[in-house]
């Protein structure tokens, strides 16, 4: 794609800013905020791959996936608000998932290691550790306020901690792995994913586009579970104390 | 008569580090039937949870049978001191499924002719046992919860209001069943209420909290006939007072 036709798809956005002026959505300001971020955030990131992909070095490779990690522990964050420590269990459950995830990868020889693969194919287990984790928070907040009296009862019967909320962990580590697996579901169906898409825009047979669709999927699965399993252990001394007593800051 | 549980000097704080109780000091006698009152926020309920270590005090000890808590294993004392809550929770499942998680817990097995002995204990009808838990009524679902404490067979049963959810009729009915389970068994009962006539009523012991303090502690007819203390004075004229314009 020649830069003048990149230029030209700025039509799209005069058009959207132009709809929101006539129909009064008041988005135009939000539109042309979008619009020079989503422009200056992938330039740079384009030129930042370039350079990687060029130099090779596993400091900077590893520098940039310790950025992904970060970016997407302050976003997930945001839906453990009220729960103190939460950030660096994020990023454990999401460092560990990366690792092993990507230790898989190459171990097994699926990907190459190479920063071409090892980057994007990163990118994606880290924004899909960023979902599973802001779901689990999401979904063990209601859980916890819902189910209070349960797990009360539950205790004072004599359960351990664990006994008492073992159903509410359930519960919340399906939640979190859900999307993922409904993804699998539908995927091709209803659309086609964006690396899939981007990759035979770009030129790529088709049936090689599917290869690494396929297994991005099935990697998505095993870190979904990974992601959430370990946010379920991690969290635990969070919400009780070492006496089995439910702890009030929720 | 032996001490069967020791409370001393407890403080406890809320979150922002006021008190909610404020040195309390207490014991409890075994085979008592001790029924609490006090203003709403008093601390009854948090005093409730200190003494089966739902929650442990900022300062102060407790002790069972002379041992302080913090040396005891902690499920094996809330299996000795059973709590019944407010609001009626059933678990999931059905009624039986409900009375069999405490023994579960423990790895104890309960024979059927057991389970309808707990049915009977808090007139239920047995046929009830194989009922969703959930769909029973708020007076069922209350006696529900009463066996299924009772089916770790404590020895110390706490009361938080038990009554408080149901129609007079049914909690006249949860009376009368306390107060069987005190005279056959002997279990050693504190019931915090707001009832004042129930507490008056049941209660051989009354203690009155107020502000996070036992304010006052003695027979219950003599704190109510002759309470020593200008809250519980007030608190009680009050309460009477109410019901009174209530009834006439
Ligand atoms: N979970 C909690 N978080 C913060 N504060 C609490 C909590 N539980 C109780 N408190 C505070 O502790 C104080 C005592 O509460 P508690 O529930 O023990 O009173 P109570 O005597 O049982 O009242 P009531 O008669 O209304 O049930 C109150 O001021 C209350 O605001
Ligand atoms: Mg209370």
């Amino acid at each position: 794609m020649s830069t003048t036709a990149l230029f030209f798809t700025l039509i799209f956005v005069a058009f959207a800013i132009l709809l929101s002026f006539w129909q009064r959505i008041g988005l135009e300001k939000d539109i042309m905020i979008g619009t020079i971020r989503a422009a200056v955030q992938l330039i740079a990131v384009g030129y930042v791959l370039q350079f990687i992909f060029q130099l090779k070095s596993w400091s900077l490779i590893i520098l940039m996936l310790a950025i992904m990690i970060t970016v997407a522990t302050l976003n997930a964050r945001k839906k453990g608000k009220g729960l103190p420590g939460v950030s660096w269990r994020i990023a454990v459950a999401i460092t560990s998932t990366e690792i092993l995830t990507m230790g898989l990868l190459v171990g097994l020889k699926i990907i190459q290691t190479t920063p071409q693969y090892i980057i994007p194919i990163s990118g994606m287990i880290i924004g899909n550790g960023m979902v599973v984790s802001g779901l689990f928070f999401n979904r063990l907040k209601s859980e916890m306020e819902t189910r209070r009296e349960e797990i009360n009862v539950y205790l004072a019967l004599g359960a351990t901690s664990k006994q008492a909320v073992s159903s509410v962990m359930q519960n919340t580590v399906k939640a979190s792995m859900l999307p993922t697996i409904d993804g699998m579901k539908t995927v091709g169906l209803v659309q086609l994913p964006g690396m899939m898409t981007g990759m035979i825009v770009a030129g790529a047979n088709p049936i090689v586009a599917v290869r690494y669709q396929i297994l991005i999927m099935y990697s998505f699965t095993s870190a979904a579970a990974i992601t959430a399993i370990l946010l379920g252990i991690l969290t635990h001394r969070l919400l009780f104390t070492k006496a089995h007593q439910l702890i009030d800051h929720l | 008569m032996q001490k069967l549980i020791a409370v001393e000097n407890i403080l406890k704080n809320n979150l922002h580090g006021q008190a909610i109780l404020n040195g309390i000091t207490a014991s409890i006698i075994e085979g008592e039937l001790i029924t609490i009152i006090g203003p709403s926020g008093s601390g009854k309920s948090t005093f409730l949870s200190l003494i089966n270590r739902m929650t442990d005090p900022d300062a102060g000890t407790l002790f069972y049978k002379a041992k302080p808590y913090l040396e005891m294993d902690v499920l094996q004392l809330r299996r000795k001191i059973g709590m019944v809550f407010q609001m009626p929770t059933m678990l999931p499942g059905t009624v039986r499924d409900n009375l069999l998680v405490g023994p579960k817990l423990f790895r104890e097995t309960v024979t059927e002719e057991e389970l309808d002995n707990l049915l009977d204990q808090v007139a239920l009808p047995r046929s009830i046992k194989e009922q969703e838990a959930r769909s029973l009524s708020g007076g069922q679902k209350q006696r529900v919860s009463l066996a299924r404490t009772l089916a770790n067979r404590p020895e110390v049963l706490l009361l938080d209001e038990v009554t408080a959810s149901l129609d007079p009729h049914s909690s006249e009915g949860i009376e009368e069943l306390i107060q069987e389970l005190h005279r056959q068994q002997g279990t050693t009962i504190l019931w915090v209420t707001h009832n004042l006539k129930q507490a008056k009523k049941i209660g051989q012991y009354t203690w009155v909290f107020a502000d996070g303090e036992i304010v006052e502690q003695g027979k219950t007819i003599e704190v109510f006939e002759r309470p020593l203390h200008n809250v519980t004075k007030d608190f009680i004229a009050d309460a009477f007072d109410k019901e009174e314009v209530l009834t006439l």
